[in-house]
């Protein structure tokens, strides 16, 4: 250091670079969405090569001509009828009821509940799906309104688990800022903590759809349709080709489903997250 | 620092304005706590236990304490986000202990770490939420929302659009402080706002938000551990102690200079002679005036300039007069015009930072100065670590003698 003035630069390491915009965690996520959108289009490309797979076997394959009843394109296309009934007719009962607990779970006083219907929801889905479904066709009757009621009960838990979770997860800090602002509770709930536990709720809106196209095959036992028609008819007279059939496109269902959902969840994610 | 009043442990008498700042522009509100009282049931001892305090209209007053002594909680129930379970609390006139809550809220601005943005809307949007609110059009909002980003220092065209994420902790800190004057509150409530940025960073938005209060004269509660910050920021510091109780309630020059307890001594710590840099301005000692040239000028005038000045470096502002490096002569030599490069590491403070900011940005960059910025970023001048070390040696023979 020159002494005249004393105030001469040196060859310092740059500690006071001023604020620099992160222009890195702009490229970075950009990225990573074109990464998200390169998953979301292989999905339905490797699916409709499944389904293109499965329809030439069809055509070209030497069946018994109770195999060719049953996997006749308009007795087909109904047991996927049913079972899309069984799994949609499901779900919207699902997210009406689910949803709505999950967010009365987490306000005040109801808070110390949600350990309670956390359990009971937990006890559902553990519960062996297939003697819930029976258990109930003995108390409610057999059918096609047993199987929804079964099929709910079922996948409640983790459209309401990760409801629930989803809120908790929003930083506090940030519902306090919008209570020290004046927003009102519901104005916080709607404009804060339900954009921000989108992600999370999606995603177990996700699980339990994809958990209902599976569960929707034991549908059958209870005589609620589906395509766990062609998977039991294939077991019991010993036909492969139904019971293939069967499970095939009950995964190639289950496939489709979860690709939408992620779809859904990618679109409606909040921006800025 | 030589006046010997009796050491108060009560507030001090709130005056409407300190002698010389008469002129100042005045847009808060005078808030009175009138013992206050915050018990949580199954707590022996109250969080806050009967407090009386004036706060004048236009002053900042910081709260300072060790952790857990109700600073915060008093802070929110101000704007009861913890409700009190006793006392009154005034709003100028008013009496909103029984106010509607969320509508109180909308009058009082109130700042958090980090800003508490919402990470899923725009700064524009941000920053209109009260506004929108109490029904204010969207032009009136839109036009609001440049003018706070212009207030913040942050220009509106370019951040207006963008995300909490796509910006840095101290931008976020701005919006922060822009949203919670969306609405002109009279009162600003500030919880340890800038605790989570690093230290060059507070120090800027320290300065920034000295200049706004100039400009805008609000009331501000300040709530803050860091004692250095309460000295360079605040009117007034109150300390306190566990159940918020008022140990002393004074400007920081007389808590420094006559601590009233043996408490507030060694909350204020032993260094106080250097905390006597916390209260000494930038713009209140001489600075040196270095010899400046233009982006672009020619280069061999500026180094003649300056050797006939005895000067070895020369400061190079941009075409708005703003410094943006300061080369050694060796280096302007190299070049027949004066280039255009901007130094990042160069190492500036404002007017109003004090000359404890000053030595830190000195230290952090290794350097024997500073660069002075007055308004908007133009030079102002050059202060070398000389000035700090005469301004120790003054306090030093001030206290001895």
């Amino acid at each position: 250091m020159t002494a005249s003035t004393g105030v001469r630069p040196d060859g310092a390491p740059d500690d006071t670079a001023p604020e620099p915009a992160t222009q890195a965690a702009d490229e970075r996520a950009a990225a990573s969405g074109a990464g998200g959108w390169r998953a979301l289009v292989w999905q339905p490309v490797m699916l409709a090569a499944a389904v293109l797979a499965f329809v030439v076997w069809r055509l070209a394959a030497d069946l018994s001509e109770t195999e060719s009843r049953q996997l006749g394109w308009s007795a087909l296309s109904r047991s996927i009828v049913e079972h899309l009934q069984l799994t949609a007719v499901s779900a919207v009962i699902v997210l009406v009821i689910a949803i709505p607990l999950g967010v009365l779970l987490t306000r005040g006083a109801m808070r110390r509940f949600s350990p309670l219907i956390i359990g009971v929801a937990n006890t559902g889905q553990a519960a062996p799906a297939i003697g819930l479904l029976v258990l109930l066709a003995a108390w409610v009757g057999f059918g096609f309104r047993t199987a929804v009621i079964g099929l709910v009960v079922y996948a409640a838990l983790p459209v309401l688990r990760n409801t629930i979770v989803g809120i908790q997860g929003v930083d506090a800090r940030l519902v306090e800022a919008g209570r020290g602002m004046g927003m009102s509770a519901l104005a916080v709930l709607l404009r804060v903590e339900l954009p921000l536990a989108v992600p999370v709720l999606l995603a177990g809106v996700r699980t339990a759809l994809v958990l209902l196209v599976g569960t929707a095959t034991l549908a059958t036992f209870i005589n609620g349709g589906g395509l766990g028609v062609l998977i039991t008819t294939g077991i019991n007279l010993s036909l492969d080709a139904l019971l293939i059939s069967g499970a095939v496109l009950v995964a190639l269902l289950a496939l489709a489903i979860d690709w939408l959902g992620r779809v859904v969840e990618h679109v409606a994610r909040p921006r800025g997250l | 620092m030589s006046e010997t009043l009796p050491s108060e442990a009560q507030p001090a008498p709130p005056t409407a304005a300190e002698p010389g700042r008469d002129d100042r522009n005045i847009s808060g509100v005078p808030i009175r706590l009138d013992g206050v009282t915050k018990r949580y049931p199954g707590q022996d001892v109250p969080a806050v236990d009967d407090v009386t305090l004036e706060i004048a209209a236009g002053e900042t007053v910081m709260f300072v304490g060790p952790s857990g002594c109700g600073k915060t909680t008093l802070l929110k129930m101000i704007n009861r986000l913890i409700e009190p379970t006793g006392g009154r609390i005034h709003l100028g006139d008013e009496d909103v202990t029984d106010q509607d809550p969320d509508r109180l809220r909308r009058r009082i601005g109130y700042v958090i770490q980090a800003g508490g943005l919402f990470p899923h809307m725009t700064v524009a949007t941000n920053i209109g939420l009260v506004p929108k609110m109490l029904k204010w059009d969207d032009a009136r909002v839109a036009a609001r929302v440049d003018e706070l980003l212009d207030l913040v220092g942050l220009d509106p065209d370019q951040y207006r659009d963008r995300y909490p994420r796509e910006l840095s902790g101290g931008q976020q800190q701005r919006v922060g402080v822009a949203r919670a004057l969306a609405a002109d509150p009279p009162v600003l409530l500030m919880d340890e706002p800038f605790g989570a940025v690093d230290p060059i960073t507070r120090q800027r938005l320290q300065d920034e938000l000295i200049r706004i209060q100039e400009e805008l004269g609000k009331t501000i509660v300040f709530v803050t551990h860091d004692f250095d910050e309460a000295v360079k920021l605040g009117d007034r510091i109150v300390v306190f102690d566990v159940g918020a109780r008022v140990v002393q309630y004074d400007t920081p020059e007389r808590i420094l200079a006559d601590p009233a307890e043996e408490y507030v001594a060694d909350f204020v710590g032993a260094g106080a002679t250097l905390k006597q840099l916390t209260l000494t301005r930038v713009g209140d000692v001489d600075l040196l005036q270095p010899t400046t040239a233009t982006v672009g000028s020619d280069a061999a005038a500026a180094v003649a300039a300056a050797q006939a000045a005895g000067d070895d470096y020369v400061v190079v502002l941009d075409r708005r007069g703003r410094p943006i490096s300061w080369p050694t002569l060796a280096e302007l030599t190299r070049s027949p015009t004066i280039p255009d490069t901007v130094d990042e590491r160069l190492p500036v403070v404002g007017m109003r930072s004090t000359l404890n900011d000053a030595l830190d940005t000195m230290l952090a960059a290794s350097q024997g100065g500073v660069v002075v910025t007055g308004r908007r970023e133009s030079l102002a001048g050059v202060m070398a670590v000389e000035t700090v070390m005469a301004a120790i040696q003054r306090t030093r023979s001030g206290a001895a003698g």
